[in-house]
Order: structure tokens, then C-alpha cells, then sequence
């Protein structure tokens, strides 16, 4: 057997398999960076840049780059973690993330995020959007104010459910989530329940409904352990998320 | 229609003074005061400073998540809001009766809320008035001064709502924004180390409920000069009671006595409340007022919270609070007790209550058990509805939601315990500014008084303006021609400065 290939993050070795990015050789090695867009079922979108890292120095999407023997990567630096803050703060001011009445609380990527860096108020003025929620389907609901334009579910929709049901329309301040129908409408498409476009959404967007808070504060995915801790233990074993 | 001292004859020639906001008073109250050169009041009116219809928030929402939501209602009785609403969405979904784990989940997370919110009230927003003099020093008439001439008396008061907050939060799953209490049941029982936990404080909160009500007990019958006849006013009362007449603060049918104790009403089922009473819209104020249909607008106004609670029922089901209960019909020599500042009393009355309740409910194993939800069957189309009332800290709270066959919220009112009291907070003003200010030059202490009747009622007025936020004191003496003539302001902190 030849010998694993190597790279250091923040100082550490990490091995690698040819052909894996970065971000995939941290999780697998059990070593966290933080990441919303990235799903290790789907291929890298590099869209939301919280994978951003310095790679001998230069900043690059740790998502999209393919791990190299002997790269110097760096990630919990405070410049790299500041810029992590700040697109943290942008995305909660975009949407509505009124995280005490939202049932996603406890299991949302953002607000483990939103823990993970310290974020203590939301820095910047909200935006407040005004999106009307989608409750046509009868098993599934979407509030479209806590998009994060991941395109999780675009491309699980397209990519394993061979549906097409999501896509983002709009440029800029006005890029929006819509559902792939005539009237717009989450009822008139093919969607169902058991797709894997209704499991992937990081935050709270697409939701089974009649669950609400089944959950008991505690019990949630990420109240006992901070998210980071959490994903890279999972992924250790098993590479998910 | 019009009430004494609810419209004078010829404002423009009279002096206004606003009392606003009301402080101590967690919200957006004020009260307008309108005076001519000699004093005499002609006017006064009790703002409650709407900013935006709560209603508003929900509609268009799905409905699990509503229980959650409104909690945002009130920073002081959140439980309560958590709790109408899950009670409400149970009869929207069909479901008759939860579970018996479900049931006294909520009823002791209720009682603990009731429990924290009554300590609140009494020891760190009233006593002060109460031990010191409505008039004493601003300085020092506040908890902080408590806490300085009475440490035992303060610390107590803050134990008891600490451990109130703990049950809360076993039982919620949080201190504030807890989740547990969902449509159909709850998310969680108490595990064996919580409930040991509770239990092993639960002993000392009842004796100290006891010490509590002596105190006012003793402040109120060793001064009756002031506490009989301070804002005193006779009027109807409403609450909830069991099919027994017991006193109950989380379900019951609704009974409605006049001032003389006779029932006008009992064993309402609130699904029509509807029926039993009637909201007037009047142009001066945002807030509506509630009367009792039966009677009309003139005659139909009622008090809710424990002075009517207290009153309204036959018996209360623990043997501490009943004693208590029984002393305090007696001194009312066969006629209910209308004084504002018995509220004290009855409040104190139902926190030992509460307190009982507590202990009772701990001792009972289903409070760990694991049967949490029950599922029903929803009226199809957009039939699905449900009301839920609770007595709430400060009184009879109804939630009443319409739910379509998409899971949103089509429509939800809410006739909160402000709203109830709403012309009887009014009615306790105008007793004391005639009695009090009344051709006299207004100090920080006179006007002192008009709080303490509001305070009697509600610290919280910010869940009936469906408001959020507490803000400093602000008085302004205003002349005819709308010029500020003097101000008196005071800080969150009841610090005062007259320029
Ligand atoms: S709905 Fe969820 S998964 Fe889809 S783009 Fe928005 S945040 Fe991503
Ligand atoms: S996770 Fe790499 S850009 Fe989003």
C-alpha cells in the first residue's frame, strides 16, 4: 500500500484520497470547516463562500478545491472566521430568521452556524422580505423568507428526484427561490413527501408539515453539542451533511 | 355612552396632564388627565397605546406554529399566551381531552407561571408603593429599596419567582420561549431528576406563599382607611371555574357574578363565548372594552383576575388557599370586595394556591409519564376552529382561531386580560384622581397614585397592546393651548427629575 497523501489544516496533517476536495479530506478526517451549501451527496456549488479558507496564503472555496499533498490550509484564523461573520450576518438579515418561533430551531445549519462563530445580534439592519409562504402541498410547506439560496434542493430535485421542482430566479438582492409551475404553486408539481428535495434543507424552508415543535428543546440535533462538533463527529464514520 | 369623567364637557379650556407611559407598567400605557386652573378634574382616560394588531402576525401562519409564536405576546405571562393557544388548536383538531401526562404537564407549567408572574408582581412592582407610601421617596420606592429596609421580605419574593421560572423551564423546556406545549399535547415530561429537583423546594414556596399573604393580609386590614376605599368601585367579575365551582387557573366554563355576588351567568362553555360577551369599540382608544351582552354596554362591564377569581368561585381545591379564601369573603361582611388594592390580597392568595398546586402535582407519578400526544379529527374544509381560554395571571384570556385546509391561520382573536379589565383599570383611575388629585398641585407622589391603581390590575399592558418594550415615565402638564407648561420624567430605573 502506498503511503496517504497529506496537507495540513491549521497545523494538523490531513490525508487524503485522490480526486477529494478539501473540504471532503477535513470532515472524513473528522476535522470541521464550516460550510452551508456543501452536502457531501451533491456535487460542490461553491455559491455561499463559508467554506472560504487560505491555501498557501490565498483565499479559496475549500468546497471547490481539490485537495494537493503538501498545501498549507488554513481555516479557524480570526481574518477567515471575521469574514464568516459578517456573510452570517448578511444571511440573517435577509431573511426572517426569528429563531424562538422558528420550528427549525435546534436543527438549522445556520443558527449552529450563527453559534459556532459567536454571533450574538445580527449586525446589520433586516431586511424584513415579505415572501408568501407556500402551504398548497398537502404534506409539505415552504416559507421562502429563510432561503438562503443554497440551491440544496434545486439540485436534489433535479439531480436524484429527476423532478425539477425548485430553481432561483432573480439577480442580486431579488434572487429568490420559486417552484418550477405555472401557478407557482408547490400542489400543482409532482413533489411528494419522500423526495430528497424535502430532506436537504439546511434551514427552515421546506417542512413536513404538522410537526412543528414535536421536538423537545434538548432533544434537537445540535442543543447538546455546537454543530461543528456534531458534523464532524458524524462524518467520521459516515460522510454526511 | 359615556361614564363619569370619561369625557369632559369643554376640554379645550382645560389643562391636560399625561401620565406616560405608566411606569413599572411593562408596556405602552398612558393616562391623559384634564384639568381646569383650579385643579378640578374633569377628565381622565387610560391609554393603552396599540402599535399593531398581534392578529395581524398570525394570519397566513400555520397553525402549530401559533402556540410558540404568541408567546412574544408578554414578556411576564408568555405560558399563558403558549398555553390558550395550544388549547384552542387541541378543539381545532378535533381532540376532546389530552392526555393525563399532557394535562398536568401544562397545568404545572401554567401554575408555575402563575407562581413567577404573581412574585413579580406583588414583591418587586408593588411593594414598594405598599410598604413605603404611594408618596414616599422615588428613590428608594422601588425593589432596590426593598431589598435595603425589608431583605427578608425581597429575598423571598425573589426565590419564589426564581423557582416559579424553574418550573417553567422543566417543564417548557426553557424560561422563556419554551416549546413543549403543542396542539394535541406535549413534547415532553418531567424526567425523575427534574421532578426531584422541584419537589425538593416545593415545601418552603408554599410556606412562603403563606408568609406572603400575611403580609398584605396585615398591610390591608391594619390600614382599611386606605386599602377599603382606595379606587374602590363596585362592578360585575368574570373567571373560570370547574363544574364544581372550584377555582381553576388553567381550564373551566365561564361564571360571571354582579357586584352584589349574584350569578349572572355560569357553566358557559367558552367555545361560545361569543355569545356571553361583546367588544365596544369607543373613538378615543385603542383598545376595545368587553361587556357581558346579557347586560348591555352601560351595565355589562366586568373585572377579571384574582380579586374576581378569588370571588367567583365557591371553593379553592387546596386547604392552605381555601383557609385564606374563606378569611378573605368573611372580611368583606357577606358583600363581594371591590377595593383595587384587595387585588393584592387575592393575588397573594392564588400565588399559595399555586404554590400547592405545585406540590401536588409533583407528587403525582403521571407527570412522568410518556403518553404525550393525542390526534383527532379536524372539521374538513375551512370549519376547523377552535377557542381556548386560561385564566392568566392578570385574568380570563381567550384565544379563538379559524384554520383553513392549507394548515394557515385564517383568522385569530384575542381578548386578552387587559383588554378585560380594560373599563374597570378605567374606572379605578378616575375613583382615585377624583379622591386624590382633585384641586390639589400635582406632585410626582399624587400621580403616584393613579399608577398604583393601574398597578393593582396589570404590570403588563404591553401583551393587550400586543406590544413589546418598557419605557421610562413621562408627565406633562399641557395647557389649553397645547404648551408644555411643566414635566416630571422618571427612568426605567424610578429616577426622578421634575424641570
Ligand atoms: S429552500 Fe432550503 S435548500 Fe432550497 S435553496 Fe433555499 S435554503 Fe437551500
Ligand atoms: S460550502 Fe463551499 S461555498 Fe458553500
Amino acid at each position: 500500500m502506498s503511503e496517504k497523501k497529506t496537507f495540513t489544516l491549521d497545523g494538523d496533517d490531513v490525508a487524503f484520497e485522490p480526486g477529494q476536495t478539501i473540504i471532503q479530506a477535513a470532515l472524513a478526517a473528522g476535522k470541521y470547516i464550516p460550510h452551508l451549501c456543501y452536502h457531501p451527496e451533491f456535487k460542490p456549488h461553491g455559491s455561499c463562500k463559508l467554506c472560504t479558507v487560505k491555501i498557501n496564503g490565498r483565499p479559496a472555496a475549500s468546497c471547490t478545491t481539490a485537495a494537493q499533498p503538501g498545501l498549507s490550509v488554513e481555516s479557524e484564523i480570526p481574518e477567515i472566521q471575521d469574514q464568516r461573520r459578517t456573510m452570517v450576518q448578511m444571511l440573517l438579515v435577509e431573511g426572517n430568521h426569528f429563531c424562538p418561533s422558528c420550528e427549525k430551531s435546534g436543527n438549522c445549519m445556520l443558527q449552529g452556524l450563527a453559534y459556532d462563530l459567536g454571533i450574538m445580534s445580527p449586525h446589520f439592519p433586516q431586511i424584513f422580505p415579505t415572501r408568501p409562504l407556500d402551504a398548497s402541498h398537502a404534506d409539505v410547506f415552504l416559507d421562502f423568507d429563510r432561503c438562503i439560496l443554497c440551491e440544496l434542493c434545486v439540485r436534489a430535485s433535479t439531480e436524484v428526484d429527476h423532478k425539477g421542482v425548485f430553481a432561483l430566479s432573480g439577480r442580486g438582492i431579488n434572487k429568490h427561490l420559486i417552484v418550477n409551475a405555472e401557478s407557482g404553486k408547490l400542489a400543482d408539481t409532482d413533489f411528494a413527501l419522500t423526495d430528497k428535495a424535502a430532506q436537504v434543507c439546511p434551514v427552515g424552508v421546506i417542512l413536513k408539515k404538522r410537526v412543528g415543535f414535536a421536538v423537545p428543546i434538548g432533544k434537537r440535533r445540535f442543543d447538546a453539542t455546537p454543530m461543528s462538533v456534531v458534523i464532524a463527529e458524524e462524518s467520521k464514520t459516515k460522510e454526511t451533511v | 355612552m359615556t361614564y363619569e369623567l370619561e369625557t369632559a364637557a369643554n376640554p379645550e379650556q382645560l389643562r391636560r396632564v399625561a401620565i406616560d407611559p405608566v411606569s413599572r407598567v411593562e408596556g405602552h400605557g398612558k393616562v391623559t388627565i384634564l384639568l381646569d386652573e383650579n385643579n378640578q378634574v374633569h377628565q381622565v382616560r387610560l391609554h393603552i397605546v396599540e402599535f399593531r394588531g398581534f392578529e395581524r402576525f398570525i394570519q397566513g401562519r400555520p397553525y402549530w406554529e401559533v402556540p410558540v409564536m404568541v408567546q412574544r405576546l408578554c414578556g411576564i405571562c408568555p405560558v399563558s399566551h403558549h398555553l390558550a393557544a395550544s388549547k384552542a388548536l387541541d378543539v381545532m383538531l378535533g381532540i376532546k381531552q389530552v392526555t393525563p401526562t399532557a394535562d398536568k404537564m401544562r397545568r404545572l407549567m401554567h401554575y408555575g407561571q402563575m407562581l413567577q408572574s404573581h412574585a413579580l408582581h406583588f414583591f418587586h412592582l408593588s411593594s414598594p408603593d405598599l410598604l413605603f407610601g404611594f408618596d414616599s421617596e422615588v428613590a428608594k420606592r422601588n425593589v432596590v429599596g426593598v431589598a435595603g429596609a425589608h431583605p427578608e421580605i425581597a429575598k423571598k419574593g425573589v426565590l419564589l419567582r426564581k423557582y416559579g421560572q424553574e418550573v417553567i423551564r422543566h417543564t417548557a423546556g426553557k424560561r422563556v420561549h419554551g416549546t413543549a406545549s403543542v396542539p394535541g399535547g406535549v413534547n415532553k415530561s418531567l424526567s425523575s431528576a427534574e421532578r426531584a429537583e422541584l419537589l425538593k423546594d416545593a415545601y418552603q414556596m408554599v410556606a412562603w406563599s403563606r408568609d406572603a399573604v400575611q403580609i398584605i393580609k396585615q398591610l390591608h386590614t391594619a390600614t382599611p382607611e386606605l386599602y377599603d376605599v382606595f379606587g374602590h368601585f363596585e362592578s360585575n367579575m368574570m373567571g373560570l371555574v370547574t363544574p364544581t365551582g372550584d377555582l381553576d387557573f388553567y381550564h373551566g366554563a365561564l361564571r360571571a357574578k354582579d357586584a352584589d355576588g349574584k350569578i349572572i351567568f355560569d357553566q358557559v362553555d367558552y367555545q361560545g363565548y361569543m355569545d356571553v360577551v361583546e367588544e365596544e369599540v369607543r373613538p378615543w382608544s385603542y383598545m376595545k372594552f368587553p361587556f357581558l351582552k346579557q347586560l348591555g354596554r352601560e351595565n355589562g362591564w366586568y373585572k377579571v383576575g384574582p380579586l374576581a377569581r378569588i370571588q367567583n368561585c365557591d371553593q379553592i381545591p387546596t386547604p392552605l388557599a381555601e383557609g385564606e379564601r374563606k378569611e378573605f369573603v368573611a372580611y368583606g361582611n357577606g358583600k363581594p370586595i371591590h377595593a383595587t388594592l384587595a387585588y393584592h390580597w387575592a393575588r397573594m392568595i392564588e400565588m399559595l394556591f399555586a404554590a400547592e398546586m405545585i406540590k401536588d402535582l409533583l407528587h403525582d407519578d403521571d407527570i412522568e409519564g410518556k403518553d404525550l400526544m393525542v390526534t383527532g379529527t379536524r372539521k374538513p374544509g375551512t370549519e376547523a376552529e377552535g377557542v381556548g381560554v386560561i385564566e392568566a395571571p392578570r385574568g380570563t384570556l381567550f384565544h379563538h382561531y379559524r384554520v383553513g385546509e392549507d394548515d394557515l391561520v385564517t383568522m385569530a382573536n384575542l381578548i386578552v386580560s387587559t383588554t378585560n379589565n380594560n373599563q374597570a383599570m378605567n374606572t379605578a383611575v378616575r375613583e382615585v384622581a377624583k379622591k386624590y388629585l382633585n384641586g390639589k398641585e400635582l406632585t410626582e407622589g399624587l400621580l403616584n397614585h393613579i399608577e398604583v391603581a393601574i398597578r393593582a390590575y396589570d404590570p403588563c399592558l404591553s401583551c393587550a397592546t400586543h406590544a413589546l418594550g418598557q419605557m421610562p415615565l413621562e408627565v406633562s402638564l399641557i395647557d389649553a393651548a397645547g404648551t408644555v407648561i411643566d414635566q416630571v420624567t422618571r427612568n426605567a430605573q424610578g429616577i426622578c427629575r421634575i424641570e
